[in-house]
């Protein structure tokens, strides 16, 4: 087995959690009138990996940021391995409890333009979190880390600061840092959209590993179709703030049953 | 008549160093106190609490809109009338270092907004603590920007300093003012204390100039 094998099983649940690890049960979210999302249900399994899929501006985005709680619902209810994230009932505002901050803790996530902290070092931004949220000591810390970023293939980068690194390798070092926190759900908003073209099967290979050798929860927005189609236990095609269809990959891309999906399949894909 | 008297420019050089040597301490611990005031006057406005951002929106307002002349008289010869009298040399300071927090609060300010939404994204996913987010996140990347400004600003104190001499305070203009009215002889000491004044400033702009161009273009 490769050396890696043993930190990836330290991101395995110890206890297989809830069944369903992902929900959203009638979500509205709207900016004045342009309603993103209209009464989403949306529900994904534990250790399900799951691309959505869908045109520009219809909401995926949204979606992962409500669960990295950096949007509020303005109605509905989301629960992430059973216990609630956000509950809004209408006529009320999102309120963020403390049952809002410990439920996020299970979720990490990969942004399109890494946002990684440039002035600090690589270790550093990836122990950070570890440290002053999980309460873990410098040196475990370091150890969790430099195993990380040896899965990510940058331990020798350790020391430089990521505006020395390549666009792919910053974010594989993102990457890593969401994975030192040891999330149950992982979320990646287009994490290879802001790459040149030779950077993005780095990044990919990253996310292949981890999608199939971990029990982690992934969420993976992304335009890269024959990459959905082979990670992906299940495909989700949305457009205007709802669900579209849902199904497994073949059955998505290969004998899609809206005409929406075909026509958008068409236009980022025309072969 | 005699225009430049040597020996008497000479005799009062001990007396004027040690006046220089007070406006050097005055400045360091005054900036010190505007650079402390005015990031906890940033982050206050930031952070938009419900009326004590207003109120410090005000002390700003305050502050920036009144002469340091008038605040630096209201400090020493009014607020004793009301029971709270200080010395001269701490009151001085208190005054020259809440001054500039007002302008420091508006750099700082600027040196906030230039952090990308993004940083505070990223520490938000990682949970993060408010406190470890401002301070090993969003300020260490908002300083680098306005260190120049910063550094302008110092520059600006350190001159401005000579105001506390209407407050008895016997820093650089000071002594030279009180050296010109014993003797009745302006000429010696103005001149020396502007060439002193001069000696720190003008080097120390050059020295900004050239961190602005290693600084400002961040990351
Ligand atoms: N902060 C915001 N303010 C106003 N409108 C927003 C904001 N964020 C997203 N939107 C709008 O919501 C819609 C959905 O955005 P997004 O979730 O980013 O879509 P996607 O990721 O599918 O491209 C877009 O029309 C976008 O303009
Ligand atoms: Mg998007």
């Amino acid at each position: 087995m490769s050396p890696h094998t043993d930190i990836l099983h330290t991101l395995n649940s110890p206890e297989p959690s809830s069944d369903i690890e992902i929900s959203f049960a009638g979500v509205d979210k709207a900016w004045g009138d342009n309603h993103v999302l209209r009464g989403l249900d949306f529900e994904v399994k534990a250790g399900e990996k799951v691309s959505i899929i869908g045109p520009s501006g219809s909401g995926k985005t949204t979606i992962l940021r409500i669960l990295m709680t950096l949007e509020t619902p303005d109605v509905g209810l989301v629960t992430v391995g059973g216990d609630t994230l956000w509950n809004v009932k209408p006529g009320e505002k999102a309120r963020e409890t403390k049952q809002t901050i410990a439920t996020r803790r299970k979720v990490g996530m990969v942004f399109q333009q890494f946002n990684l902290f440039p002035h600090m070092t690589v270790l550093e931004n990836v122990i950070e979190a570890p440290i002053h949220v999980l309460g873990l000591s410098k040196k475990d810390a370091t150890e969790r880390a430099v195993d990380l970023l040896e899965l990510v293939g940058l331990k020798e980068h350790m020391k430089h600061t990521p505006p020395e690194l390549s666009g792919g390798q910053q974010q594989r070092v993102a990457i890593a840092r969401a994975l030192a926190m040891r999330p149950r759900v992982m979320l990646f908003d287009e994490p290879t959209s802001a790459l040149d073209p030779e950077l993005i099967g780095e990044v990919l290979n990253v996310i292949r590993r981890l999608a199939t050798t971990t029990d982690m929860t992934m969420l993976l927005v992304t335009h890269e179709m024959r990459f959905a189609q082979e990670i992906s236990d299940r495909v989700v095609m949305f457009d205007k703030g709802v669900v579209v269809e849902a199904g497994p990959p073949d059955q998505i891309f290969k004998s899609p049953e809206h005409d929406r999906t075909r026509k958008f399949l068409e236009a980022v894909n025309p072969y | 008549m005699n225009v430049w008297d040597n020996e008497f420019a000479i005799s009062i050089m001990p007396a004027l160093l040690k006046g220089f040597w007070l406006t050097i301490q005055i400045t360091f611990v005054s900036f010190a106190i505007s650079l402390a005031v005015g990031l906890l006057v940033a982050i206050v406005r930031f952070l938009k609490i419900p009326v004590v951002s207003k109120l410090f929106d005000f002390y700003v307002s305050f502050v920036r809109g009144t002469p340091l002349l008038v605040q630096a008289y209201i400090a020493f010869f009014v607020l004793p009338l009301w029971g709270m009298g200080f010395d001269a040399l701490p009151t001085g300071i208190v005054v020259l270092g809440i001054n500039y927090s007002a302008y420091c609060a508006e750099v700082y300010r600027s040196g906030i907004e230039q952090v990308p939404t993004g940083q505070w994204e990223a520490s938000r996913a990682l949970s993060l603590p408010p406190a470890r987010t401002w301070f090993r996140i969003v300020v260490p990347q908002a300083v680098r920007p306005i260190v120049p400004v910063m550094g302008n600003y110092l520059i600006m104190m350190f001159k401005d300093s000579a105001i506390l001499s209407s407050i008895t305070i016997l820093e650089l203009m000071g002594t030279s003012l009180q050296i010109g009215g014993n003797y009745y002889m302006y000429l010696e000491p103005m001149t020396i204390a502007g060439l002193l004044y001069l000696a720190i400033s003008f080097p120390s702009s050059l020295l900004i100039r050239r961190l602005e161009r290693r600084l400002v273009p961040a990351y």
